[in-house]
């Protein structure tokens, strides 16, 4: 319409003129959101950019022959002989079987345990539910992280110090899961459940053909959340292990890092953290949506 | 006869529906109480008692364990340790976390990048964390006494010092949570009607105000649930301790579970591990039973 102003009656030409006038306002207003926005894409890339600085720090020394990893120039020197001296340096092979076996089994065992609480706790009526529903509740309060000096006392009680059985016990019960998992099998539909009844099938049996299947979602996001959260977890295997074939990935590195912290190694310690914290990082990379939005979805760690 | 036979099939049904519910729960029970409940009372009950490489038969003694609690330099130091790094932590990775979710909310170009960067930290272990940061924070060699050496020509040794190195320890935990928080805080914008923002931009509404008057105020429950997460946080993560500090310079650096930890592995000191864990167990259900009572409804309906 403003493109030929001319063509129209002077009423309308006068309106256009006051239209043009908004539109100038407009795009003023337009120039001003441009500016901003450019300004908030600025701001926010430096900040991604800081957080990604200390890592690809790690990456380049890592990667660079040790001699020039403690100079203060710059070089395009490549190399994998960290890496592979620090696979020879120790058992991380064995570490990372551990690591697997540590994560899977007390995995196994946590989508057991909480299908089965969070059920009960769901869908069937029995005595005593309410108050058995508070208790779970404190252990999402006091995480068995904080219990580390009374739980190594049970474990000793047990006598299974320096076990894998022992670093996975505390964790084979989730509240965490349990709650999630209760949120989710509430919100099915309760005829299900009656016309599978009418069908002549168990509860059991609904609960593994009908209940499970259908909260797949939060199976994988507890599955992420909880896997994560082993992989990472250092002090409470820490304290559970003494002997190398029972440590975990982490205690592994800390144990490396130590004994090379003397000789500031630095090339070593970057490559062996690299190593420890590869799998995971590949992972998250690959399934980024999935693991933000399992974390999204799930709120707690543990 | 027929009723008494109803009431009969009433009661087994009652009593089958009761073994049921408690069957399922019982695993998780079990565990529950092996790691969280009887270490929680076992804690509680060595509190009263003086256990140590002195007196291996534990002692009664009362209050004492507390009382000398109350009295012991580095305990108070440690505690108020724990508070200020509290401080240093808390605020600033939730404003932090908060600008980085409006930022990858709503910045288009390169979200996906953004998400990444600053939720990555938290996929590599605590430990991990501590081996880079350690690496940056390193005199000569490090990423920042690189930095600082154009600016003075001292060296830089922020760790060591016991007037730095709090502070270097709270960026670090800045780095690592806040795309952390941020999640919570993506979760918590996605639920915000969209027609909030368009009714405000027809209005005239500039984006600061928009997100001052509607996004902080509808992401209030969010903030609540990420400041309890972030608090409880900073009493329990200490991994980065063992690897970094040991608490040192002059327990500058110590927090109350790497305390706890200390007493118990390398002090002997059982009773005062015990009282301490006790007294973290309090803080944390007191810190997580805001959640529970009256704010959360309160910061809603505001």
């Amino acid at each position: 319409m403003e493109d030929n102003p001319l063509k129209l009656p002077l009423v309308l030409r006068q309106n256009s003129s006051k239209a043009l006038e908004e539109e100038r306002i407009l795009n003023s207003g337009r120039t001003k959101r441009r500016i901003q926005q450019i300004l908030w894409h600025a701001v926010g890339f430096a900040f991604a950019a800081v957080w990604i600085i200390p890592f690809l720090w790690v990456v380049r020394t890592a990667f660079i022959p040790k001699d020039i990893a403690i100079d203060s120039g710059w070089s395009w020197s490549f190399t994998f002989e960290n890496l592979i001296h620090v696979w020879n340096g120790a058992p991380f092979g064995q570490f990372l079987m551990n690591t697997l076996l540590v994560c899977g089994v007390v995995l196994a065992v946590q989508l057991v345990t909480m299908t089965m609480a969070a059920y009960a706790f769901a869908r069937v009526r029995f005595f005593g539910k309410d108050l058995l529903f508070m208790l779970f509740l404190v252990q999402i309060m006091v995480p068995p992280d904080v219990l580390i000096f009374s739980n190594y006392q049970v474990l000793n009680e047990m006598g299974l110090l320096d076990t894998k059985l022992g670093i996975m016990l505390p964790y084979f019960a989730s509240s965490f899961g349990v709650f999630l998992l209760r949120q989710s099998f509430k919100q099915l539909p309760y005829e299900l459940d009656e016309a599978a009844r009418v069908e002549g099938a168990s509860r059991l049996h609904i609960l593994s053909r009908i209940y499970v299947p259908l909260s797949r979602p939060i199976y994988v996001s507890f599955a992420i959340v909880s896997v994560s959260f082993h992989w990472n977890d250092f002090l409470w295997p820490l304290i559970v292990t003494n002997s190398e074939e029972n440590r975990l990935l982490t205690v592994g590195l800390a144990m490396f890092a130590k004994a090379t912290e003397a000789g500031a190694q630095w090339s070593d310690v970057c490559a062996a953290t690299l190593i420890v914290s590869a799998p995971l990082m590949i992972g998250f990379f690959l399934f980024q949506r999935q693991v933000i939005g399992s974390f999204m979805s799930s709120g707690i760690k543990g | 006869m027929e009723g008494l036979n109803g009431m009969n099939a009433g009661w087994s049904e009652r009593l089958r529906r009761n073994g049921f519910g408690w069957g399922l729960v019982l695993p998780s029970l079990l565990f529950l109480c092996l790691f969280t409940y009887y270490p929680m009372f076992k804690s509680f009950w060595l509190s009263f008692y003086e256990k140590n490489l002195a007196t291996p038969e534990p002692l009664f003694v009362g209050f004492d364990n507390y009382i000398n609690l109350l009295h012991d330099n580095v305990f108070m130091k440690v505690f108020s340790n724990n508070i200020w790094f509290a401080i240093g932590t808390v605020p600033t990775s939730l404003a932090l976390a908060f600008l980085m979710a409006l930022f990858a909310d709503k910045a288009i170009k390169g979200r996906g990048l953004a998400r990444l960067s600053f939720f990555y930290p938290n996929m590599i272990p605590m430990i991990a964390v501590a081996n880079i940061w350690l690496f940056l924070y390193t005199p000569h060699f490090g990423l920042f006494a690189r930095l600082a050496s154009w600016i003075t020509d001292q060296p830089v040794n922020l760790l060591g010092t016991p007037d730095t190195v709090m502070g270097a320890l709270v960026i670090m935990m800045i780095w690592k949570e806040a795309g952390y928080f941020m999640i919570f805080y993506l979760a918590g914008m996605q639920q915000i009607p969209k027609d909030l923002y368009e009714a405000a931009a027809v209005s005239g509404v500039g984006t600061f105000t928009a997100i001052r008057r509607i996004t902080i105020p509808l992401t209030m429950p969010t903030t609540l649930f990420v400041a309890v997460v972030a608090i409880t946080n900073s009493f329990k993560l200490v991994d980065h301790l063992w690897i970094m500090t040991k608490g040192g310079p002059n327990n500058a650096s110590n927090l109350l579970l790497y305390y706890i930890y200390e007493s118990t592995f390398n002090f002997y000191d059982q009773g005062m591990a015990a009282s301490m864990t006790v007294i973290m167990i309090v803080l944390l259900l007191l810190i997580s039973s805001l959640q529970f009572f009256g704010w959360d409804r309160k910061i809603h309906y505001e």
